[in-house]
């Protein structure tokens, strides 16, 4: 246990780098003086400059400026942004929480809508049903996030009047976002329901459970239930990129305050301290949660258990 | 025969509209075992599930009835089926790996079929549950109970099946293949397990096997069916002694088990072709130190004549075959193929090498390439070596297609469009057209139906007296062993445990393994007369 | 020989109409991409003077947008961007991911660990970020936006081509190969690619609908062709400023890309379902 641990981590810590070495040639590719030259439109003292030029080791070899900026990325120091010139760590601050409360009720969503989905197409009454409903993830996959917004305002806040755009109460205002987020989100969540649903149903061990005299209901909660939940656990960091893409966009749609107006701004501004602090951070919690899922899933599943006596 | 627990009258089965079991009819008296023997697609497995109202989605019951104690539950609705199950009828699946949640302590699942059954949680219940795992010999309980399926071998999986199987004292247990998929050794214990069970509690058994010697070893009766209709009912011995149908009697004769006459020669002695000294092959194990799978193995094969690894699974048998035709590096030892020591072969010299020694797979489907045509894969081969002009190699893939008993409009087929047998005979022709010295059959025949495999063993017979070929003939099946191989060398983990010729060997074992594997072949109990069946 | 054979062939999947459909609708927008006159007589670009926003007619079935320009010349004429951009995206995805996957799965060892880390790598990143980052590099434009989607899709090329050609290698059939003598080269042409192709294949169809999919919310956050250019994620973008009172000039490009993502995704399961 302890090797694979290892093991695993230091695989998460070299990815984690990567992205970090990747994301600084991404800023050492463009022209360093032209981000100087925004500064200076910025209006900022020749001092100012100077502290800057010196927080950003710009003088130094690539190698140096390298490692400090690893070193200041490790101790949560990402630089100043070039548009607003203020710490990107402030601009987080003010941009993260919003962003966060979006995706976890659009995750929240999501999940309900696809495991609705999911018992639906497996378990739904008719056959027709049934098929029709597993048609239904191929079409939220096809739809783009940014139109399924504006299709959504269209028809719920100008056709139907139902949810007001001008002075939305702040529960109002959050509904269509969330589900702009979540409809996507909710397509593979559901197609791999779906198929785990199927291949646990299939399997012997469901037939006799059925011949001990179970219902189906019993063979749902018994014996369905945690063989195919469990290896959507696996699917956790994908969604986690799909959930922030779906954030970035929505917000853009809506003209919702958050990490999808700063990133927006950070590229038509070529602000690369902040989409770069953006693309590290979202790398590490891309990484965080497949090693959280690497790690609990032998707590979950007796079969990855280690330890135990083989008889 | 006069009470009658079950009787299954007229029963059609249709899946997805097309028959699978027609007209099938048969009873079983309290108490009783029936065995239902067939190949694969003979709707055995089918017309048990039915008994339990268990087919799958696509499956329905067209006609027919299945009463219990004079009642027709063929039509019940699932719910009045389900109290049935587990209580009155219960089942004991084939595969005992699949057969288990994997993510459930054994203890849980035996437990199951009790709540199912109304029995509240509590300690009664553990201590039910405990009693069961201890009546089918898994002990001590306690453990066992905590532990979860991939904890168990297959043997002790299958116990498990049959203490739930057993829990509520049905009237009737169905037994679909239960051992089929366990060691010979293991099979033996499983149905001396459950033919004591079902004695003390006066269990009827409706038993689904492929196997003519497990049939004739632990039934009273015997239903044989083929392409889902009865073909022959009636006692075993009768059954077994005087077969009246045509297929009931190449049954008979194909089945190994029941087969005891040699229709080989003795093996004439030839130089030798293959010789293995002192083998070790260590793999990589789990925790860093090394596992041994074969363990100083030595044999030899002379030319001409066929040589048997026999074993259970874990034995080492393959693995030593697969040194022999040169997949994998020993660990130490010596693999000499006519003069050339196979392990120190490395490169294009091993490639070279490889038109010497063959090996012919367990799946033949697996071994043959999905995309590839017959002929695209016979000749294949032949592209290898030094340029045969494409005229010439059509002309010797069709001999030997034909030489194999191929009908020359399978050339153009892929793979999947051909039958199990069909699909071994073009492996074994792919591993000809080389002309090799020697053929390694892992397994060769064990995927296949009785009357299929004593096809290509007759085939694989004739093949070598008339080429010369020498075997190398890996099998877990001792029955076939029997028939086939000249000299036999038993495996258990990893070391000899006998070796000699068959004759000797079967006849006299010296060691107590060999004789434990010989006494465990099922067909035993058939009656001795066999050598007279035409 | 007895045992039941199977069906003959298996092979090309039976035509179903879903399957149809969606052939018809990739032809219908191929051809808008390749001859857009044929489809439509006005001037996607040039507006109509005193035309502005009317909505869906005889004379302009998809209405007009707030310059005067027909809506339904500017859907057709848009396929071009779109198909030729999510062509470009698919062919980088393609060749850089299965080069990769190939090379990392046929050869092991450390070549595998390093290509599979920087694959981890690259799904580490959102897709959207990864596109947006390169796309900061690259700068604005149709085929610069369509070379940072393929960048995305890299790594999904290369671990399913990774996975096919291990699963490949793995089967009896390729050891039979190397049996018979055969060398190196000759097994991965002969097996291994031809039987992992499929997979891969199937891949390149999903990833055209989603390549699609990606370029149009790069192009409706402007980052993607430049105004007059008629792109699909770019109308929509146009038509967002007229939401109250022109539906139609969102609705219609948006259902486009909906339909033909969809018919890529079904295509793309017909080549998958065709492997067993």
């Amino acid at each position: 246990m302890g090797r694979y641990l290892a093991q695993r981590v230091g695989q998460a810590l070299l990815v984690l780098a990567a992205t970090f070495t990747l994301a600084f040639l991404l800023l050492q590719a463009l022209p360093g003086d032209a981000v100087l030259i925004k500064f200076l439109e910025l209006g900022l003292t020749p001092e100012q400059l100077a502290d800057i030029r010196i927080a950003y080791g710009a003088d130094a070899p690539l190698w140096q400026q390298y490692l400090h900026a690893m070193g200041a990325f490790l101790t949560g120091n990402f630089g100043y942004s070039i548009r607003a010139g203020v710490p990107v760590t402030q601009l987080l601050a003010e941009n993260l929480p919003s962003t966060l409360l979006l995706s976890a009720l659009a995750f929240a969503a999501a999940s309900l809508l696809a495991l609705v989905l999911a018992l639906l197409a497996t378990l739904g009454g008719q056959g027709w049903v049934r098929a029709l409903v597993r048609s239904v993830p191929s079409l939220f996959i096809a739809i783009p996030v940014f139109w399924l917004g504006i299709m959504l305002i269209q028809v719920f806040s100008f056709q139907l009047g139902w949810i007001s755009i001008i002075s939305p109460e702040p529960w109002e205002e959050l509904i269509l976002p969330v589900a702009t987020i979540a409809v996507p989100i909710s397509a593979p969540l559901a197609q791999v329901l779906i198929r785990n649903i199927d291949a646990v149903l299939a399997e012997p061990f469901v037939t006799v459970a059925r011949a001990k005299g179970a219902s189906h209901a019993w063979v749902l909660r018994w014996h369905v239930a945690r063989n195919a939940l469990l290896p959507v656990l696996t699917m956790a960091g994908v969604l986690f990129g799909e959930l922030l893409g779906g954030a970035v966009v929505t917000e853009a749609v809506f003209g919702l305050n958050g990490l999808g107006g700063l990133t927006q701004q950070a590229v038509a501004n070529q602000d690369v301290a902040v989409l770069q602090a953006i693309v590290v951070i979202s790398a590490a919690a891309f990484v965080a949660i497949n090693l959280l899922v690497d790690l609990l899933y032998p707590v979950l599943d007796p079969r990855l258990a280690r330890g135990r006596r083989t008889a | 025969m006069t009470a009658r627990l079950l009787e299954v009258a007229d029963l059609s089965i249709l899946y997805d509209g097309r028959p699978v079991v027609q007209d099938v009819s048969f009873a079983i008296a309290p108490g009783e075992v029936l065995a239902l023997v067939g190949e694969s697609g003979s709707g055995k497995t089918t017309t048990a599930m039915a008994v339990l109202g268990l087919l799958p989605p696509n499956g329905r019951i067209a006609r027919g009835a299945v009463r219990l104690d004079g009642t027709d539950i063929a039509r019940w609705p699932e719910r009045r089926l389900a109290a049935l199950r587990g209580a009155r009828l219960s089942l004991i699946p084939q595969d005992p790996v699949t057969s288990l949640n994997p993510v459930r302590s054994v203890g849980a699942q035996v437990a199951e079929v009790l709540r199912i059954h109304g029995e509240r949680d509590g300690p009664g219940l553990r201590a039910r549950v405990l009693e069961l795992l201890e009546r089918v010999g898994l002990e001590p309980a306690a453990l066992r109970a905590g532990q979860y399926p991939h904890e168990l071998s297959g043997g002790m999986r299958q116990r498990v099946l049959i203490a739930i199987a057993v829990a509520l004292r049905p009237a009737l247990i169905v037994a679909d293949e239960p051992t089929s998929a366990l060691d010979v050794t293991v099979q033996r214990r499983i149905l001396d397990l459950l033919d004591e069970l079902r004695r003390q509690d006066g269990t009827a058994v409706l038993l689904v096997t492929h196997d003519l010697g497990v049939a004739a070893d632990r039934a009273d009766r015997i239903v044989v069916l083929r392409d889902g209709r009865i073909q022959e009912a009636g006692p075993v011995r009768q059954v077994l002694a005087a077969p009246r149908s045509a297929y009931a009697r190449q049954l008979l004769r194909d089945a190994p088990s029941l087969t005891t006459h040699r229709h080989r020669p003795a093996a004439s002695g030839g130089d030798l072709a293959v010789q293995v000294r002192g083998l070790v092959q260590d793999f990589p194990g789990r925790d860093g130190a090394p596992f041994r799978a074969v363990d100083g193995v030595g044999f030899a094969v002379r030319q001409g004549t066929t040589h048997a690894l026999v074993g259970e699974s874990g034995s080492g048998k393959t693995t030593t075959a697969r040194c022999v035709a040169g997949f994998l590096r020993p660990t130490a030892g010596e693999v000499l193929v006519g003069d050339t020591d196979v392990t120190a072969l490395r490169g294009e010299a091993l490639r070279h090498f490889r038109r010497q020694v063959q090996l012919v797979y367990q799946n033949p489907y697996a071994s043959l390439d999905p995309r590839q045509t017959v002929a695209r894969i016979v000749e294949e081969p032949l592209l290898n070596f030094e340029p045969v002009a494409k005229a010439e190699r059509l002309r010797r893939v069709a001999a030997m297609t034909e030489r194999v008993g191929l009908p020359g409009e399978l050339l153009a087929r892929h793979p999947r469009a051909l039958s199990g047998g069909q699909r071994q005979r073009v492996a074994i022709a792919r591993a000809l057209i080389l002309q090799p010295r020697v053929l390694v059959l892992d397994e060769a025949v064990s995927a296949l139906d009785v009357t299929v495999q004593a096809q290509i063993l007759a085939l694989l017979e004739e093949l070598q007296r008339g080429l010369g070929l020498t075997y190398l003939f890996v099998s877990h099946d001792l029955a076939v062993v029997r028939l086939i191989a000249d000299t036999v060398t038993v495996m258990l983990a990893g070391r000899v445990e006998e070796a000699g010729p068959v004759e000797q060997v079967f006849q006299a074992p010296r060691s107590d393994y060999a004789r434990e594997l010989i006494e465990a072949i099922p067909g035993r109990a058939a009656p001795q007369t066999l050598e007279s069946v035409p | 020989m007895s045992g039941a054979a199977l069906p003959l062939r298996a092979g090309w999947p039976r035509l179903q109409p879903g399957l149809l459909l969606a052939c018809a609708v990739l032809a219908l927008v191929l051809a808008w991409a390749i001859a857009p006159g044929l489809f439509t007589a006005r001037n996607p670009v040039q507006g109509i003077p005193g035309a502005q926003l009317l909505p869906p007619s005889w004379a302009h079935p998809l209405g007009t947008d707030g310059l005067g320009r027909d809506q339904f010349a500017r859907v057709v004429y848009g396929a071009r961007e779109s198909l030729a951009g999510a062509f470009v995206a698919v062919a980088v995805g393609l060749v850089l991911g299965t080069g990769l996957g190939v090379l990392a799965g046929a050869r092991s060892g450390w070549v595998d660990a390093v290509v599979m880390r920087l694959v981890d790598t690259l799904l580490a990143i959102p897709g959207l970020l990864l596109s947006l980052s390169i796309i900061i590099l690259l700068g604005f434009g149709s085929i610069k936006a369509a070379v940072a989607v393929g960048i995305v899709a890299v790594a999904q090329f290369a671990r399913l081509s990774r996975a096919e050609v291990l699963r490949v290698r793995a089967s009896d059939y390729v050891e039979a190969a190397y049996g018979s003598g055969g060398r190196f080269g000759a097994v991965l042409w002969r097996h291994v690619l031809p039987n992992s192709l499929t997979s891969v294949l199937a891949l390149a169809a999903l990833q055209f609908g989603s390549a699609i999919l990606a370029l149009s919310t790069l192009g409706f956050l402007g980052y993607g062709a430049p105004p007059p250019t008629p792109e699909w994620g770019l109308l929509i973008a146009e038509g967002r400023d007229f939401l109250a009172r022109a539906w139609w000039l969102t609705t219609a490009p948006g259902l486009v890309v909906v339909l033909v993502v969809l018919s890529a995704e079904r295509i793309s399961r017909a080549i998958g379902g065709a492997r067993t």
